[in-house]
């Protein structure tokens, strides 16, 4: 079907009206006393409603933990991936250790950083960097040493520098690789920060994140307010991932293919 | 005359591994335009990356200019098999690449890049990406960017290998036309029997495992040659009898392409 026809546009409206249909259903379904357990769509509403400052406050803190380290990570992981597309050597010695960093769950690391690094924004941070790293130094570090054999040659035979070979030759051909692993890394900050801020975001005196308010709620058994903290969580999930495309299309779309305008 | 390019028993072998190309000697003289045709294995890649520094030779003397091969040797220029772009810089700013290493001023690779894409065609498409432009025009690109270094010697890899026919002899046309000008020398890797001979003064049959030569072919064809020489009735005889040689050599893959 054309993209572009009218039908195809409201598809994703439809399903979304499907969606809520079903809900209202199943909460309809449910036996009187048991409804509680899946507050219908506008109970959701009224709880953003009536914990808005609350969800609002916790979402930026939130975001603001999740920006951090969703950063750090971009950065750390570009530098370490320059240093380890060095050499195979380089490789082999440092791989199997980001492996362990990756594979060890981050519920068991959480709390050790607690302990390291006092519960707050700092802990959430590093939390989350901890969860977008390895996407992103695993992308970044396959596409530096992708480059055309040819294309090297082409450089040697210019007398280029390392230097020169990593900015005009490694890096901009690494670009789509980095680009990848940010897509996966932004689905994983704000994930990184509410896992965070479930650990350590307790301290500053009711400036915790929506981890934090997850805690609250479920302790106190809003369960409309927790499904408002889950909206709000994916909201912010969309954004990092949102904000990725488009810095991606805005880096790429001249030249690579995979924006290449197709007639099909 | 001093040669350009001068190989005296030059073998090359990567590490232990078997020979690559053994005891290859051969003279080529400025303004040559010298094709070198064999089977899968025989070392045509080989032969032009010692050529080019990118590969030091294993024994024997290999002098270009009666100099030892090095990188970056001015007035030496290298054409890929592929078109070999940066897919994120446009046309201009591809050309401008060897330039812009070798620390050429802004202006002056504009100048020398803008003049390359003249002499193929490609003034109009200076600002395109290359994924717009077809296998043909991108092959231009390389080759302007080898024309913008303004070379004495043109190591060409199987340029035109994965064209289809008919661009294929018009570039073939089009590289001779602008030799004509500019007069350098030129050594060619080819599997294809028909561009050695439109294009060379001279092809070099090679043979595989290891690497050697087998026959050198002079070809007496008049220049300007054109699209007209196709159709030579000479021209077809040489085609014709070159692919022979080709055919009776033996070929370890089967596999050596031969279009007469």
């Amino acid at each position: 079907m054309n993209p572009r026809s009218l039908p195809h546009r409201l598809l994703p409206a439809f399903t979304g009206v499907l969606f809520i249909a079903l809900w209202y259903a199943a909460h309809a379904l449910l036996a009187s006393e048991r409804r509680f357990l899946l507050p219908p769509p506008h109970a959701v509403l009224r709880a953003f409603h009536d914990h808005g400052p609350a969800l609002w406050s916790a979402a930026l803190n939130t975001l603001q933990g999740a920006l951090l380290g969703f950063g750090a990570a971009a950065v750390g992981s570009s530098l370490a991936a320059v240093v380890l597309s060095l050499t195979p050597l380089v490789r082999a010695s440092l791989y199997p250790y980001l492996m362990i960093l990756q594979l060890t769950p981050i519920i068991v690391i959480a709390p050790i950083l607690v302990l390291w690094a006092g519960a707050g924004i700092i802990s959430v941070t590093i939390i989350t960097f901890l969860i977008c790293f390895f996407p992103l130094v695993v992308n970044t570090t396959q596409g530096l040493i992708s480059t055309d054999r040819n294309l090297v040659d082409l450089f040697r035979m210019s007398r280029a520098s390392r230097t020169q070979e990593l900015l005009l030759l490694r890096a901009p051909g690494a670009l789509p690789y980095f680009f990848t692993g940010l897509r996966i890394a932004a689905t994983l900050a704000p994930i990184g920060a509410i896992v965070g801020d479930f650990y350590a975001g307790n301290s500053a005196g009711g400036q915790g994140g929506l981890g934090f308010l997850t805690i609250i709620y479920s302790s106190q058994f809003k369960i409309a307010a927790l499904f408002a903290t889950a909206v709000s969580s994916c909201a912010l999930g969309f954004l990092f991932a949102g904000a990725v495309v488009a810095l991606s299309w805005f880096c790429l779309h001249r030249w690579h293919d995979s924006y290449s305008r197709s007639d099909t | 005359m001093r040669p350009s390019v001068a190989f005296d028993a030059v073998s090359k072998r990567y590490g232990d591994g078997p020979a690559i190309l053994e005891r290859i000697s051969l003279r080529i003289a400025p303004g040559e335009f010298v094709s070198f045709i064999g089977p899968s294995g025989c070392g045509k890649s080989t032969l032009l990356k010692l050529v080019a520094g990118l590969s030091p030779v294993t024994s024997g003397t290999l002098t270009v200019d009666d100099h030892a091969p090095a990188l970056a040797t001015p007035e030496l220029a290298f054409v890929f098999q592929e078109p070999t772009l940066l897919p994120w810089l446009n046309v201009e700013r591809n050309v401008e690449v060897p330039l812009r290493l070798r620390g050429e001023s802004k202006e002056r690779r504009r100048e020398r890049a803008r003049a390359a894409l003249a002499l193929v065609g490609l003034t109009e498409r200076a600002q395109y990406y290359p994924r717009q432009l077809s296998g043909g025009q991108r092959m231009r690109v390389s080759i302007a960017r080898a024309l913008s270094l303004s070379p004495k010697l043109l190591l060409l890899d199987e340029p035109f290998g994965a064209l289809d026919e008919m661009t294929r002899d018009r570039l073939n046309e089009e590289l001779l036309a602008i030799r004509a000008e500019h007069g350098w020398t030129a050594l060619f890797v080819t599997h294809a029997v028909a561009e050695a001979v439109f294009l060379s003064n001279r092809i070099v049959l090679l043979a595989a495992n290891p690497g050697r030569i087998h026959r050198e072919i002079p070809i007496d064809l008049p220049y300007p040659r054109t699209a007209e020489t196709r159709l030579n009735p000479a021209f077809q005889s040489l085609v014709a009898s070159v692919s022979q040689e080709l055919r009776a050599l033996p070929s370890p893959a089967a596999d050596a392409a031969v279009r007469p």
